[in-house]
């Protein structure tokens, strides 16, 4: 293995935030798919591979990708929420991947909801 | 390197490797895998999360879900249910006593949310096996400030300027002791690191070797240049194989990026360091002994001066610093010494590390600033007394430490105070008592572990301590005289006057601080022959509350000697002649109904 230099460090540690950056809790951007029995079986799994291939396509550092439960809309499976920092979180349904591929570049990357794919925004009042 | 979506951290500290948590990462494993999850979701073996009471524990992140007392048969349903299906599951949480609703939040949980890391900042956070994790933390970019832009002199001012004293017990300043060793004429010098924990109860420094080697690595690093040293040792136990194991992969790989050996970082400058496993006396904790031991003489103290700092390991001048210490320098470096100075109180700066051990609920290793009270610790992070019973006292510093009543819980703690009410800082063991205790036991305990790691060279030492341990004996056997408390407190300040190293200068400290707060359990053992916690055997009786008595007959099939009789729901008969006080019957008693006198 090379010896490093001191500008080194800072390259592993950029190379290595990618996988540790999550342990941190923050980022831009979640983006939770809901794995839910309805949503695996309507291709949840497609997704939520989808997304991880695309993040780490664009080299994509400060996005959290996560799973959560089913949101409760079964019928309209696969459903994704958006949530920038800051920002509202975004439901998204009836995904597809390339769906997602859209939500991600508009969305994620540039902070754009896309409408046409979006059911609501916010989310459900817990009591 | 793919893209996780998830990671999780198991703990591997040595107490969760104990409830079998490598054998939990390998199911885990399988059950991803079965799931196809592998690509997605990583496994973290990460070193102590510290919340030991509860382990094995699991953090998941990006949520930071806190999973606890994992076993085999929770995971193939928790693979299954959260990290499938993103369902969090509810029983594997933690519920804080007395409370029905489990906390899913690591960060919400009492025991950690009052807890400040400086010397512990990653641990649970990286794998304590790949240094690139470490890095990916910060690590070793103090190391790159202190090569390429700190002359030695700045620091050691950056060190003075943070006012962080030595964490293995004695508390004298970093920054100055560094300086010593700088001035100190000689062209070979030494770094040592003390890894040899020997108090009872402690884990403080093996729990951050084990988590985080490389950050004892770095501050070394740094020390040694600030001195001028290009060799360095840590002396570790040999009872801690997995810290041995983590530090020798760690220096293996500091080594192959160039971290570490010559010319590192490319800067020019050299160090090189050796792991050596210490056959685990209490009194290589003291530097002069433990150099003697690194040297393969018997671990002796000596006088001082010559100070190690002028005439150390081989006759050189050398550095020695605790792992706390040690883990806590790349920080200061990084952040500057003045932002260290801001946590803790007017004498003892920045955080320290304890382990909390005892009859407390959470037990475990935190890290809070100083001036941080005991009640706070105890009863906040600590979530208060075991099973809610009556608390008696605190024991700080390890064995050589005192013991602190319920009157000065208030007291914030650092260096000077815990001195003032009798006790010390020591490395941070900290043992909480409840009312079921006998102060003059447990001080019988304490003189009984000290006399037989004394070495034996100073007289009132090896002497003073035996005697105290006969006196004490006697107290709890019933024998005690008239006397015996002021005897004791004589031979204490003999043996403090009397004593080289600071083993003999604080052995009286446990028999001291139980006489100065709890003298009228003294008196009742020698005066009324009674022992008020009800643990000296000689002086106790069990008796049956016959109201509280169902009869239901669990104490008379429980019994070693056959000293219970009596007929089914009728309160039963103890034999006072046939009781051999062992206390199995209010063990088994689910009435409380077998008393103590």
């Amino acid at each position: 293995m090379a010896k490093l230099k001191p500008e080194d460090l800072e390259k592993i540690s950029q190379k290595m935030r990618k996988m540790t950056i999550l342990r941190e809790g923050t980022g831009q951007a979640k983006v939770t798919v809901h794995m839910g029995t309805c949503g695996i079986a309507s291709g949840a799994r497609k997704i939520m591979a989808a997304i991880l291939a695309l993040v780490e396509e664009k080299n994509i550092r400060d996005v959290i990708v996560t799973s959560s439960g089913c949101a409760g809309l079964c019928s309209r499976e696969p459903m994704m929420t958006v949530e920038l920092k800051g920002e509202a979180p975004v439901k998204y349904v009836d995904l597809t991947e390339g769906k997602v591929r859209a939500i991600f570049a508009q969305h994620v990357m540039n902070g754009n909801i896309v409408v046409k794919y979006a059911l609501a925004m916010g989310s459900e009042r817990v009591s | 390197m793919a893209k996780y979506r998830m990671n999780l951290m198991l703990c591997a500290g040595t107490g969760c490797v104990s409830n079998k948590s490598i054998r939990i990462s390998k199911v885990l494993e399988e059950e991803l895998k079965k799931h196809k999850l592998e690509e997605e979701i990583l496994v973290v073996l990460t070193g102590c999360n510290g919340f030991c009471a509860q382990g094995p524990i699991m953090v998941v992140h990006p949520d930071g879900i806190f999973y606890q007392m994992l076993t085999e048969k929770d995971i193939p349903h928790l693979v299954e249910e959260h990290f499938l299906k993103g369902r969090p599951v509810k029983k594997l949480m933690y519920t804080p006593s007395k409370e029905e609703i489990p906390v899913p939040k690591m960060s919400d949980i009492g025991f950690f949310k009052e807890q400040r890391l400086v010397a512990l900042r990653n641990r649970g956070l990286i794998d304590p096996e790949k240094i690139d994790e470490s890095i990916a933390r910060g690590g070793y970019s103090a190391l790159a400030k202190a090569l390429t832009s700190m002359t030695p002199e700045a620091i050691i001012k950056e060190m003075k300027d943070s006012g962080l004293r030595g964490r293995g017990g004695a508390g004298f300043p970093t920054g100055k002791k560094w300086e010593f060793a700088a001035r100190a004429k000689g062209e070979e010098k030494y770094i040592i690191c003390n890894a040899d924990e020997g108090d009872p109860g402690a884990f403080m420094d093996r729990s951050i070797v084990e988590s985080d080697p490389h950050s004892v690595l770095e501050g070394m690093t740094i020390g040694a240049r600030a001195i001028g040293a290009h060799h360095g040792y840590i002396y570790i136990r040999s009872e801690y194989p997995i810290a041995v194991e983590r530090m020798k992969k760690a220096i293996t790989e500091a080594r192959e990026y160039g971290l570490l050996g010559e010319d590192i970082l490319g800067t020019g400058f050299d160090f090189e360091v050796s792991v050596h496993r210490g056959a685990g006396a209490f009194v290589c904790g003291e530097e002069t002994s433990l150099i003697a031991s690194l040297e393969g003489r018997p671990p002796e103290p000596r006088i001082r001066p010559p100070f190690p700092a002028q005439s150390g390991l081989w006759g050189k001048p050398t550095n020695i610093n605790n792992v706390e210490t040690w883990a806590n320098v790349p920080e200061i470096i990084s952040r500057g010494g003045s932002w260290y100075s801001q946590i803790g109180t007017d004498t003892s700066k920045g955080t320290k590390v304890f382990s909390l051990v005892g009859k407390v609920k959470n037990t475990g290793l935190i890290e809070v600033p100083m001036g941080i009270t005991l009640r706070k610790i105890i009863y906040g992070i600590g979530g208060g007394i075991l099973e809610d019973k009556k608390f008696k006292a605190v024991q700080t510093g390890g064995p050589s430490g005192g013991c602190i009543p319920e009157k000065l819980l208030d007291l914030p703690i650092d260096y000077e105070r815990l001195t003032e009410v009798g006790s010390i800082m020591g490395s941070g063991g900290m043992i909480v008592m409840d009312e079921e205790t006998c102060m003059v036991d447990v001080a019988r305990y304490f003189v009984d572990f000290l006399r037989g790691e004394s070495c034996g060279k100073c007289t009132s030492c090896r002497e003073g301590l035996e005697a105290m341990y006969q006196i004490l004996t006697g107290i709890c056997e019933g024998k005690g005289k008239e006397g015996d408390v002021e005897l004791l407190e004589e031979l204490s300040s003999a043996i403090k006057d009397g004593s080289m190293c600071a083993l003999g200068g604080t052995a009286a400290n446990p028999v001291l601080s139980t006489i100065r707060y709890f003298k009228n359990e003294y008196q009742s053992h020698i005066r009324e022959q009674k022992c008020p916690g009800g643990v000296c055997r000689e002086l106790i009786h069990y008796l049956i509350d016959e109201e509280k008595c169902t009869g239901c007959l669990r104490c008379i099939k429980n019994c070693p000697s056959n000293a219970i009789s009596g007929e089914r729901k009728e309160p039963v008969n103890l034999d006072q002649e046939k009781c051999i006080k062992c206390g199995v019957c209010l063990e088994v008693c689910k009435f409380k109904a077998v008393l103590v006198e």
